[in-house]
């Protein structure tokens, strides 16, 4: 049980996909403008992760290791496939506001990556864990981010204005806002990992 | 089809939501690659020609295949294969026949291949120009315009990045902000700066 832990922690803290392994930045920064679509994008994301390091890791010794990426890639389009159908039926606001980011799903790198990185030499069980962790890493970056951009950029945390007259920085809600403020926080994890060692 | 259309794709597609710096596509090769001029040509090159043919193939898979038949919920798996294959050819293509051309950009084309880029034209493209399963009249040539103009802004966002970090090497940074983060504070000023485009009205 503490292997299991370990494995699903991992994804959490020790290699975070946002902010340690730098992977699949492209829709953290353009869906972050509110912590609803934050949420939404980590919910779905987390999904696909979790549906693709199963099945993958169950296949991995049928698949020749030749082809085996367009294998991974059509196994992953299709849990996206799934999460986008899924979404369109039962949250078409939030289909809306993510836009053409849920069918790009597909080509982040975290998904691919932990299928190439992990999934393929590991148990099921371990891959689930593995994929558990990493989903809610990116899910907790994600918030964090578009938390930091919503209450700067909106005034507001999920639609509740915090501090009555407070004037908000339209700029951090921008495409440019986002980059600052990721560029910032790794600024400042570096700082804190130097500070430890 | 008349020069304003072409117009509009063009400013918007280059500059008003250029693609890395206004829908964040590619961010990944953007900051990987971008720390020599040279590379990030080379990058740059490949990416324009993969959007551009990706744009055609995808556009004929969406119009004839996908259309007819009602399968659009079909477009993610169909499109991100397709563009798989179709960059795995074109590599074993160069490499047959121009292993010097090989060199210059042969190890940055399987990168295309996951690169958000590619895929999000043929999104975009079926989004745009087919309207509740009809065909848009010149969608054609708009599509593949746009995908030479999504080639375009991804090179010009590219040369600036790293025209700017060549220049960075001979500054004194403070040690937190190396490398990624203040490539991420650079692209943001330059994104500041290709918001003055939003104005831009036709």
């Amino acid at each position: 049980m503490k292997k299991f832990l370990v494995e699903f922690l991992n994804g959490i803290v020790k290699e975070n996909p946002t902010f340690v392994l730098l992977l699949g930045l492209c829709p953290t920064l353009a869906v972050s403008i509110s912590v609803v679509n934050g949420i939404g994008m980590g919910i779905a994301a987390t999904f696909v992760l979790l549906g693709s390091n199963i099945i993958i890791s169950l296949i991995k010794n049928v698949i020749p290791d030749r082809i085996r990426i367009p294998c991974y890639i059509v196994v992953i389009a299709t849990f996206v496939t799934i999460a986008e159908l899924s979404m369109k039926a039962y949250s078409p606001v939030l289909n809306r506001a993510l836009g053409i980011y849920v069918p790009l799903i597909v080509v982040n790198c975290i998904v691919l990556g932990r299928a190439e990185a992990y999934a393929a030499k590991n148990t099921v069980v371990n891959s689930l864990f593995d994929g558990l962790g990493m989903g809610i890493g990116f899910t907790l970056a994600l918030i964090l981010i578009s938390g930091i951009r919503e209450f700067l950029g909106a005034g507001k945390i999920l639609g509740y204005t915090l501090i009555k007259g407070f004037e908000p920085v339209f700029v951090i809600g921008m495409p440019s806002g986002a980059l600052l403020v990721i560029g910032l926080l790794l600024g400042f994890f570096n700082l804190l990992k130097s500070k430890r060692e | 089809m008349n020069a304003t259309q072409f117009l509009t794709i063009f400013i918007s597609a280059v500059f008003v939501y250029n693609v890395i710096l206004s829908r964040f596509l590619g961010l990944c090769s953007f900051i990987a690659i971008s720390k020599e001029t040279k590379p990030a040509l080379a990058m740059s090159l490949a990416v324009m020609f993969v959007t551009t043919m990706s744009s055609i193939i995808t556009w004929l898979i969406y119009r004839f295949l996908l259309l007819p038949f009602g399968m659009t919920y079909l477009r993610t798996i169909s499109f991100i294969l397709v563009i798989a294959a179709f960059v795995q050819l074109v590599e074993m293509i160069i490499k047959k026949v121009s292993p010097p051309m090989y060199r210059f950009f042969g190890i940055y084309l399987p990168l295309i291949t996951v690169n958000c880029a590619v895929l999000g034209v043929a999104v975009l493209n079926s989004d745009m120009f087919f309207l509740n399963g009809k065909v848009l009249p010149g969608s054609f040539i708009y599509s593949v315009f746009q995908g030479i103009c999504v080639g375009l802004g991804y090179t010009l966002a590219m040369l600036l990045m790293s025209g700017v970090r060549e220049r960075l090497d001979l500054c004194n940074i403070p040690e937190a902000v190396k490398e990624f983060p203040l490539a991420f504070i650079i692209a943001s000023i330059m994104s500041l700066s290709f918001m003055g485009f939003n104005g831009f009205k036709f």
